[in-house]
């Protein structure tokens, strides 16, 4: 190989540096929906990290013989072939789980981030460095997962993986779940903050203002 | 009919895509800068699920579930686990052929469409409206009903926050909140909203 690829950056950038899920907008829709316990979440992660890495090695294994024109077909047949492996296996073994997963471990099929890495970057790259950048971004994803869901479920139920963690009020604790946690919209505050604290820490990743006021009819004060 | 406009609503406001069941949040985000082009993602959107919704349910009713091959002579045949295969081809080959009809006969529409179209192939919620379809098991004229619903709810929600994102010119925001920060915080606000329609219909 003429180029040597840095495998240890390759995997760590995607951590903080180049997440999926705050910086590069992919894969948002699952990681809000199954973020209202630490189990459900943490089964996405590995479902996703699992699907990523292979379908990543995959394509990266026959991309030269992938026509350009139809690469897109190729690309989502494979992933959701994964895919469906992915969701008998959960069935067959972990049916609660799997359950309250409901469609979403079939919308890995249409995860933004699985086709934007493998579009990205496994079609360009050898399979190793491929595979490498694809479970780095399977970590990073899984990262943001845990930390929501982890919020969610404490606050929301004051468990965590279902052991009660915080003592409840009504049964003679002092913790009141505060059950908007487990509500759509927490999800979408968790991720903004989360997303305001990475970009604090690191103020090369804020944006531009995406609207400048016009500047006509501005009166004389 | 009142069921049918009752499925319509349910679609578009109760269970509405992207603000409740965080679907297709991807293209939510990302194409709400602007209202003109959430518009244009709002009437793609309605005119994919109405399509593939319905057609998905032939596909499924008369292929895939089990059972279907009866008059065949395999009865036990049971083809589901084929369904997201199904499903996934079925949609990026709408995509396509939308693509190409609009281009050879209203090029006009095509090119103010221009990349919507084949990012709708990866859209959550366009497979989640034929998954969603199998779950609850609808008739076909269900399924029309509720394609259309909830795409109409997809485009209200993208072109309000649209529109409140393009007033964020006058908000003096922190520089880390600024875009994708702000836009998750909008719409978990939007969804606050929209919960209250969850609350009417089940007071009903």
């Amino acid at each position: 190989m003429a180029e040597r690829i840095d495998f240890w950056s390759t995997l760590t950038a995607p951590l903080i540096r180049q997440n999926p899920v705050t910086l590069q907008i992919l894969g948002i829709c699952s990681a809000l929906a199954v973020t209202t316990s630490l189990a459900t979440a943490l089964t996405m992660s590995v479902s996703l990290t699992v699907v990523l890495t292979l379908s990543a090695g995959i394509i990266s294994v026959i991309r030269r013989h992938i026509p350009d024109t139809i690469r897109l077909i190729v690309q989502i047949v494979i992933v959701a072939s994964l895919v469906i492996v992915i969701s008998e296996v959960l069935k067959a073994y972990f049916a609660e789980i799997s359950r309250a997963l409901s469609v979403y471990v079939g919308l890995i099929t249409t995860n933004c981030l699985v086709l934007g890495r493998t579009e990205a970057y496994a079609r360009h790259h050898a399979p190793l460095p491929a595979i490498v950048d694809a479970f780095g971004n399977g970590l990073g994803y899984s990262l943001v997962l845990i930390v929501i869901g982890a919020c969610r479920e404490l606050f929301g139920k004051g468990e965590l993986f279902g052991l009660q963690v915080l003592p409840l009020a009504e049964a003679g604790g002092w913790f009141t779940p505060l059950s908007l946690m487990l509500l759509a919209p927490s999800a979408f505050f968790l991720l903004g903050g989360l997303v305001w604290a990475i970009r604090s820490v690191r103020p090369e990743q804020a944006e531009a203002p995406e609207h400048i006021p016009p500047a006509r009819a501005e009166p004389a004060e | 009919m009142t069921g049918a406009w009752s499925l319509f609503l349910f679609a578009a406001f109760v269970d509405n895509m992207p603000l409740t069941l965080f679907l297709g949040l991807c293209t939510f985000l990302a194409l709400s800068k602007r209202p003109a082009s959430a518009i244009g993602l709002g009437v793609a959107m309605t005119g994919v699920l109405g399509v593939t919704v319905p057609l998905n349910h032939l596909i499924y009713s008369g292929l895939l579930a089990p059972g279907a091959w009866t008059w065949a002579g395999y009865p036990e045949l049971d083809l589901s686990y084929l369904t997201l295969i199904a499903f996934i081809g079925v949609i990026a080959a709408t995509v396509q052929l939308l693509e190409m009809l609009l281009d050879r006969f209203f090029p006009a529409v095509h090119a103010a469409f221009g990349v919507f179209l084949p990012l709708l192939t990866v859209q959550c919620a366009i497979l989640a409206g034929s998954l969603f379809m199998v779950e609850r098991s609808y008739t076909l004229a269900q399924s029309v009903v509720y394609g259309l619903g909830s795409g109409v709810g997809f485009a209200v929600a993208v072109v309000m926050l649209g529109a409140i994102r393009t007033r964020l010119a006058y908000a003096d925001l922190p520089a880390g909140l600024r875009g994708l920060g702000i836009a998750f915080v909008l719409a978990g606000l939007m969804s606050l909203g929209f919960a209250s329609f969850t609350q009417m219909a089940a007071a009903q």
